[in-house]
């Protein structure tokens, strides 16, 4: 049997289950995920996959594709606070690489890596976030902030906990 | 168009197709050959691989044969230079990540890859950069991945889904970082497995056993027949230096289509296992040696001869393999009756004979393989065909898949690979009631009654009694089926009884999944105490195999038989043989048990050194020719039990080859449906079941023969007598047991210490206890009263 999912991520689940008819549970699939992985502090494990497989009643292997699948889902353990810089044409015409290398310098890590005080997550770069106008940007744990200079990173970064 | 038909130009020519074809299947029956990688007849279509790009007229850019629906008056062209330059430009892209180790991979000629890269490849790689590298995944004893070749074809993971019902490979990750694999370390389970192996386009999984034994050159194919189920799959042995390399599936759309169970691969390993038997072997004031053919063969005679003289032909009994062929079983009653004695049996693990005299000419399925796929409801009485004929469950599963329902009736709430749509789970001893029940609500909705009234007295249908049987009869084909475990009951009559008649009230087939290879062939060539070949009554039969060992022969005759493993209950059959005078094993292979009960072994050959003929569970006859020689002195079990004969000075055994055997054997009944259905008495009445603790001793698919219990791969599968006691965990808090990690097992006059393991499958007043397991042999029969204590 697998691990129980909090109430909390049940009731979830459950709001998004109803707007999907009943034989298509697994429509509810990204949306359980994200939720699983909120709760678990920005990742995923595989005992938490297996339940939101058993809960939704899809094959495991399934939810472990979907996963894998997309970039805004971890399935690695990571800390607490995630920073993704965008890499794409407009940012990186605009400073992005500059701006990523500062941020590896300044914390230490390369991508898709976590500092060892287990503080920020450097995320894989990442392919447009649809801000290009305000380019170059990074999304710190879902908040966006563009027209980067390395002091507003700095000043950002910083007021991490 | 015409009568619905469109004409569609393929390559200048004009060819019929249907609406709602793919380009490619037009193709493929036409003969132009669009290559491909991810289409495959048998599933869906994916159209990821791009290689079957074609050339459609009026299209912008080349479109995949297997996506592409036909349109009348569409005008296709294969082999043009834009088809020609896509499927090239394709193949480039393919080839990028594929590694250059051909010569060391296994499916290096018959890769579909490397065939295709011959004909559209180009000679140099444009690519320098770096290639992907994808670690290897164990996925199992079987199946080994070398996944750094994969293209990503899915047809491994569609197969999983929409034929082995059980996802287990998936693709995780994305774009250059997408692998197929189990994701976690994980051995699949699908008892369907192997064919991902044929299905695989490339070297990325292939059949571990074989791994690096052979090239496929170097290889002859012949075909054969399998050998571990009623279904009779077609195969083909792969034979290198007269040895087997390894088994794959024949086509045979009647039968298997395409698919072989793993069973059937990979049982070939158990023809070369150091316990074959290779020379004919006596014990001599209890030790062994080994002798030739003759000295066996007079010894026999004299021990045999001695008992017959002594104390009458009636004092020998022969107890004969249901997976035997036609021939052996034939020549093996021929004997038994031209010595002068009519025991013989091949229902080795059946307890209830009550009902014999009344029985078909042979048990048939009631059906045909394919009708299987028509049915709209079934239920199975006692039985688990997902792993005990892979094959006929692969049917149902079709029919499920297509809106049928299946139902059962088991002491286990086995996990079948799709849902059941309605269920009664009950210990062994209620199974009766359950059908009663059942049958209590069809004779009531369809008014029909054949004297069950008595029987029906008593019982209270729930509401799962009145689905099923309102499913039957509500249904334009269904049919009813006794399982394995049904087989193996004690009140084995009172299941077929009810089952019969419930199928004749609801208008359902009524049929059998089938012991062993051939327990119809068994049943026709005479093989048993009561009936001559061709089914005829004998007035005064023999003893049947449960008499056999209770009364205790001074000889016994055993072929291909494990007295420990193979009867209905171990207990018994180890000890009677044991205490025979003389006990001849005819045998494939030489263990410690057998050198403990038998007086002479002599070796046979097996399998695929074997010939003769199975009648499957249709009543389908197929013949087999050896494709190796025997193993050392080992000989056809024909040919020594008609030397025996010759010894013995009967008339009637100069066949000199297989053939004249053959002429003399009774044909198959062409309708023997009807037959199925039996003029069964009505028992007097039911018992209520009673609430003693019931062993259920099922026996897992890779344990159920003496050849694949011999097979090293397969014995490391979850699918082998494991030895443990399963129960449930509201009978282990009943049983004071629970959180004990073993417990005492009673059986009648034996008792076992076994590891515990929580099953909530399991019925309640039931404990799951393998059968063909070293451990569990002294428990006595496999279905029956035992009593747990804690350790």
């Amino acid at each position: 049997m697998s691990k129980r999912l909090s109430r909390r991520l049940r009731a979830e689940i459950d709001r998004w289950l109803a707007k999907f008819p009943p034989d298509q549970k697994q429509s509810a699939v990204l949306a359980a995920l994200r939720e699983a992985q909120h709760e678990n502090r920005g990742y995923l494990t595989t005992e938490l996959m297996d339940a939101v497989a058993d809960y939704l009643e899809m094959p495991r292997i399934a939810v472990y594709e979907v996963a894998s699948f997309y970039s805004m889902l971890e399935t690695r353990h990571c800390g607490r606070h995630s920073v993704s810089v965008c890499t794409n044409i407009s940012c990186m015409l605009r400073g992005a690489y500059e701006i990523v290398d500062h941020i590896e310098k300044k914390l230490g890590v390369k991508t898709g890596e976590t500092t060892e005080d287990n503080r920020i997550y450097l995320k894989e770069e990442e392919e447009c976030l649809a801000a290009c106008c305000g380019a170059p940007m990074m999304m710190v744990d879902h908040r966006y902030y563009e027209n980067l200079t390395t002091e507003l990173v700095d000043e950002v970064l910083d007021g991490l906990d | 168009m015409t009568d619905n038909h469109f004409t569609i130009e393929i390559d200048g020519k004009e060819v019929r197709a249907e609406p709602g074809q793919m380009l490619i299947e037009v193709t493929d029956e036409t003969g132009h050959y669009v290559p491909r990688f991810c289409y495959h007849h048998k599933l869906t279509v994916a159209a990821n691989c791009r290689m079957c790009l074609v050339e459609v007229e009026k299209a912008a850019k080349p479109l995949p044969a297997c996506a592409t629906p036909v349109m009348n008056g569409m005008k296709v062209h294969t082999r043009s230079q834009l088809a020609l330059e896509a499927q090239k430009s394709v193949m480039e892209f393919l080839l990028i990540n594929h590694p250059l180790d051909c010569p060391i991979c296994d499916q290096g000629g018959e890769c579909e890859l490397q065939d295709l890269a011959m004909g559209y490849g180009r000679d140099v790689s444009r690519y320098q950069e770096k290639k992907r590298v994808v670690n290897d995944k164990n996925i199992g004893p079987l199946v080994r991945t070398d996944m750094t070749r994969c293209i990503h074809c899915t047809r491994c993971v569609r197969f999983g889904e929409e034929i082995a019902g059980l996802r287990e490979l998936g693709a995780t990750g994305r774009g250059e970082f997408m692998e197929i694999g189990t994701y976690i370390e994980k051995s699949m389970t699908s008892e369907l497995s192997g064919n991902v192996i044929d299905l695989c386009p490339v070297g990325a999984l292939t059949s571990k056993p074989f791994r690096y034994s052979a090239r496929t050159w170097e290889m002859t194919q012949r075909g054969g027949i399998a050998a571990h189920d009623a279904v009779g799959s077609n195969i083909h042995f792969h034979v290198k230096g007269d040895r087997v390399k390894r088994v794959v599936p024949a086509e045979n759309e009647a039968i298997n289509e395409i698919w072989l169970s793993d069973r059937d691969r990979f049982s070939y390993e158990g023809l070369y296992s150091d316990a074959r038997l290779t020379t004919p072997m006596l014990k001599d004031n209890g030790s062994w040696r080994e002798v030739d053919w003759e000295t066996a063969f007079d010894f026999v005679k004299d021990k045999l001869g001695a008992i017959i003289a002594g104390r009458g032909a009636d004092k020998i009994g022969a107890l004969v393999s249901p997976s035997a062929t036609s021939e052996e079983l034939y020549l093996a009653q021929k004997f038994m009756r031209g010595l002068g004695s009519n025991n013989i049996d091949h229902r080795l693990r059946q307890t209830d004979f009550s009902d014999q005299d009344v029985a078909p000419a042979y048990p048939g399925l009631g059906l045909s393989i394919p009708e299987i796929e028509q049915l709209n409801s079934a239920l199975i009485v006692g039985g688990f065909p997902r792993k005990d004929q892979p094959i006929i469950n692969h049917r149902l599963r079709k029919a499920v898949l297509a809106g049928a329902g299946v139902m059962v009736v088991n002491p286990i709430d086995f996990d079948f690979n799709y849902d059941l749509t309605h269920k009664c789970i009950a210990s062994s001893a209620k199974l009766g009631n359950e059908l009663a029940a059942i049958l209590k609500v069809a004779a009531g909705r369809t008014g029909k009654d054949a004297g069950s009234r008595q029987l029906r007295a008593r019982v209270r249908p729930g509401k799962r009694h009145k689905d099923i049987a309102d499913a039957l009869i509500r249904a334009d084909r269904s049919a009813v089926f006794i399982g394995s475990l049904a087989a193996s009951h004690p009140q084995l009559s009172l299941l077929r009884y009810l089952s019969g008649t419930l199928a004749e009230y609801t208008d359902s087939s009524f049929g059998y999944s089938g012991d062993g290879a051939n327990s119809a062939g068994a049943w026709l060539v005479g093989a048993v105490p009561h009936r001559m070949p061709g089914a005829g009554n004998i007035r005064a039969g023999g003893l049947n195999v449960d008499d056999m060992l209770r009364n205790r022969m001074a000889g016994y005759l055993l072929l291909n038989a494990e007295p420990e493993f193979d009867f209905f209950d171990g207990k018994l059959a180890r000890d009677a043989i044991s205490a025979a005078d003389c006990v001849v094993s005819i045998t494939g292979y030489r263990t410690k048990a057998a050198e403990d009960y038998a007086d002479v072994l002599l070796p046979m050959a097996l399998y695929a050194e074997n010939e003769g003929s199975y009648l499957n569970i249709e009543g389908r006859q197929q013949s087999f020719t050896a494709v190796v020689s025997p193993l050392g002195e080992a000989r056809p079990a024909w040919k020594i039990l008609r030397v025996l004969a010759n010894k013995f000075e009967l008339p009637g055994f100069n066949h000199a080859e297989i053939g004249d055997i053959q002429k003399e054997l009774p044909d198959a009944v062409e309708d023997n449906q009807s037959g199925n259905m039996g003029a069964w008495q009505a028992p007097e009445a039911i018992e209520t079941g009673d609430d003693a603790l019931y062993r259920i001793g099922y026996i897992p698919m890779n344990s159920v023969d003496a050849m694949v219990r011999h097979a090293p791969a397969l014995q490391q599968t979850v699918d082998v007598a494991d030895g443990a006691a399963h129960i449930n965990s509201a009978m282990a808090t009943r049983l004071g047991v629970a959180g004990q990690e073993s417990i005492e097992v009673a059986g009648q006059d034996a008792g076992v210490k076994l590891p515990l393991n929580i099953d909530d499958s399991v019925a309640d007043d039931c404990v799951l206890i393998h059968g063909a397991h070293i451990n569990t042999g002294k428990l006595g029969p496999l279905i029956g009263v035992v009593s747990i204590t804690r350790a």
